[in-house]
């Protein structure tokens, strides 16, 4: 009689399962082998018999995938929409993507973008001239960038809107105008927005030109972003001419979406260039209403700050004058600059009188 | 109700160029526009094929769904049309079709193009059928007049087919049951050889 032993019982079932696994792999190996062994032998399957002539590729099949996956033939046809492609497989996915996320997602965001402006328009309020007007005024932005601004914005706005029309009016205006109606306005959206274009990048690439030397980044922006730009919070952060808010939209809007709106608008509106395939025009028109769709986004707030947003802001680019009591709220260094440079405050009244009678009238001119 | 539909037998295709001829010719498409095309596949090399691709009138059209203006239509026919008169001439369609079939007059700097014109199956557009308007803006309306498409019915070959998708697809079935769905049993390879 053997006394319990627990480690030979252990012993033994660990020599099991090792067995076990050995019969399984064994006999995994062997019984398939077997069948196939024995058709061999056997030969009622033919033993030798050849299956490649059967099975062999039909030749008109790589010819077909061929013509499936866009690889090109030729044609005697001529023509500036001719193309020697059987398939063309980039329609289908540009569909997809322009029916369905670009018109979707493009459209929820605007709607959101606008909703939470609002929502913080009335959270916040407008945001006061601490102290109120001082009635003095310096000079912020000259006649040439003012006029450059609003060409720009309204150009901006018409684009905006035709370019909007084009890509959601289907859904949105049809509904609305009818489908002749929409058309018109359409053929007349279309027209504009293709003319229009052009002067608009002359404009934006002339503003990236004139106001880079503004948007210099430096560590008073980190200080003003670590400040929540003073929207946030009760802080009134140190800015120079441009705050880091500003620097994000010329950088990201100006520079970044401006660029590659104007590219790939170039791309979609001078069809004629001859390196334009299919492919680069489709993915010119999503990339062009990608990049459309933030940037209105973006000019949404922008355009929200530099009007009702804040108080005295406006008039800055409206006349290109500015209450120096803003001044010392929203861009204190640039104000300590231009003071310090010999720029002198006008209070408002001598403004007005000198509007109401010029001081002096250039000989010869003839006046009524 | 009939599912007209193309079809173009790449074994009987012998690149005549009759389809385009007759298309050009009936309709009296401009210079450039071109509705139908015949594409050569393996061009000079044994075993060419040639295939004669116009519209192909998807039942889920890609010109159709990208157009802003929205204006295409299918017929009862299942016939894809289009209104010439709500075209803006943007080209959203050629970039949809996987078929290159939409066409336009011009192309020109600003991305003028007219209006875009493709293949009608001979069915006209959304004028009064045989009407002078319908003949200027889209052709000839033989479907009106009980005919089928002028390209498939001038082939010599009858390698285009035109019609109801149900009988097109029974001819061209008892074609392939006839002579055999592998090259190996006839034409080409069979007449000269697998080297030829």
């Amino acid at each position: 009689m053997h006394a319990h032993n627990p480690s030979a019982r252990a012993q033994r079932r660990w020599r099991a399962t090792l067995w076990s696994i050995v019969a399984i792999i064994v006999l995994a190996i062997a019984l398939p082998s077997i069948s196939y062994v024995m058709a061999q032998t056997s030969g009622a399957y033919g033993g030798q018999r050849d299956f490649t002539e059967d099975r062999a590729t039909n030749p008109r099949s790589d010819m077909w995938r061929d013509a499936r996956e866009g690889s090109g033939g030729y044609t005697t046809q001529t023509g500036p929409y001719i193309t020697n492609t059987m398939i063309s497989n980039v329609g289908e996915n540009w569909r997809q993507i322009r029916t369905g996320p670009l018109v979707t997602y493009g459209g929820w965001a605007l709607v959101v973008v606008l909703a939470l402006i609002s929502l913080f328009a009335v959270v916040k309020g407008r945001i006061r001239i601490e102290g109120g007007r001082s009635g003095m005024t310096v000079e912020r932005w000259k006649a040439y960038e003012r006029f450059l601004h609003w060409f720009t914005a309204l150009s901006f706005v018409v684009l905006a809107i035709t370019g909007l029309s084009l890509l959601f009016g289907r859904y949105v205006l049809i509904p609305l105008f009818g489908h002749s109606g929409f058309a018109t306005y359409a053929q007349f959206a279309y027209n504009v927005h293709n003319a229009l274009g052009l002067f608009f990048s002359v404009a934006v690439l002339l503003m990236i030109v004139l106001w880079i030397r503004h948007n210099i980044p430096n560590k008073t922006d980190l200080q003003w972003f670590r400040q929540g730009g003073g929207i946030i919070g009760n802080k009134h952060p140190s800015a120079g001419k441009v705050n880091g808010g500003e620097k994000v939209w010329f950088w990201l809007g100006v520079v970044v979406l401006g660029l590659t709106v104007i590219i790939s608008g170039f791309i979609l509106l001078f069809p004629n260039m001859g390196f334009q395939t299919r492919e680069i025009m489709a993915w010119s028109q999503v990339v062009h209403a990608v990049a459309a769709l933030v940037w209105i986004a973006l000019f949404f707030g922008h355009a929200y700050i530099g009007t009702i947003g804040t108080e005295g802001a406006f008039e800055g680019m409206a006349r290109g004058r500015v209450d120096t009591n803003w001044a010392k709220q929203h861009h204190d260094l640039w104000y300590e600059e231009i003071v310090a440079k010999g720029e002198k405050p006008v209070p408002e009244d001598e403004l007005r009188r000198q509007k109401e009678a010029p001081p002096v009238r250039v000989e010869g001119q003839t006046g009524h | 109700m009939a599912r007209m539909k193309f079809l173009c037998d790449a074994e009987r295709c012998i690149e005549c160029q009759a389809c385009v001829t007759a298309c050009k010719n009936e309709h009296e498409v401009p210079w450039g526009v071109n509705r139908r095309r015949v594409i050569v596949m393996n061009d000079g090399r044994p075993g060419e094929k040639s295939v004669s691709v116009a519209c192909m009138h998807c039942t889920d059209a890609p010109c159709a769904a990208v157009c802003p203006v929205d204006c295409f239509y299918t017929t009862a026919d299942g016939i894809v049309l289009h209104d010439k008169d709500l075209c803006i001439g943007c080209g959203y369609c050629f970039y949809a079709c996987p078929f290159g079939a939409p066409q336009f007059p011009q192309q020109t700097a600003f991305g003028v193009r007219g209006k875009m014109d493709k293949c009608t199956f001979c069915a006209g557009g959304p004028e009064t059928a045989g009407s002078r308007a319908e003949l200027i803006k889209y052709g000839t309306n033989r479907v009106a007049e009980g005919k089928l498409p002028l390209c498939a019915e001038m082939c010599a070959t009858k390698a285009l087919l035109a019609g109801d998708g149900d009988i097109v697809a029974d001819i061209y079935r008892k074609r392939v049951m006839t002579r055999g769905g592998r090259p190996q049993t006839w034409g080409w390879q069979a007449a000269y050889g697998e080297d030829a």
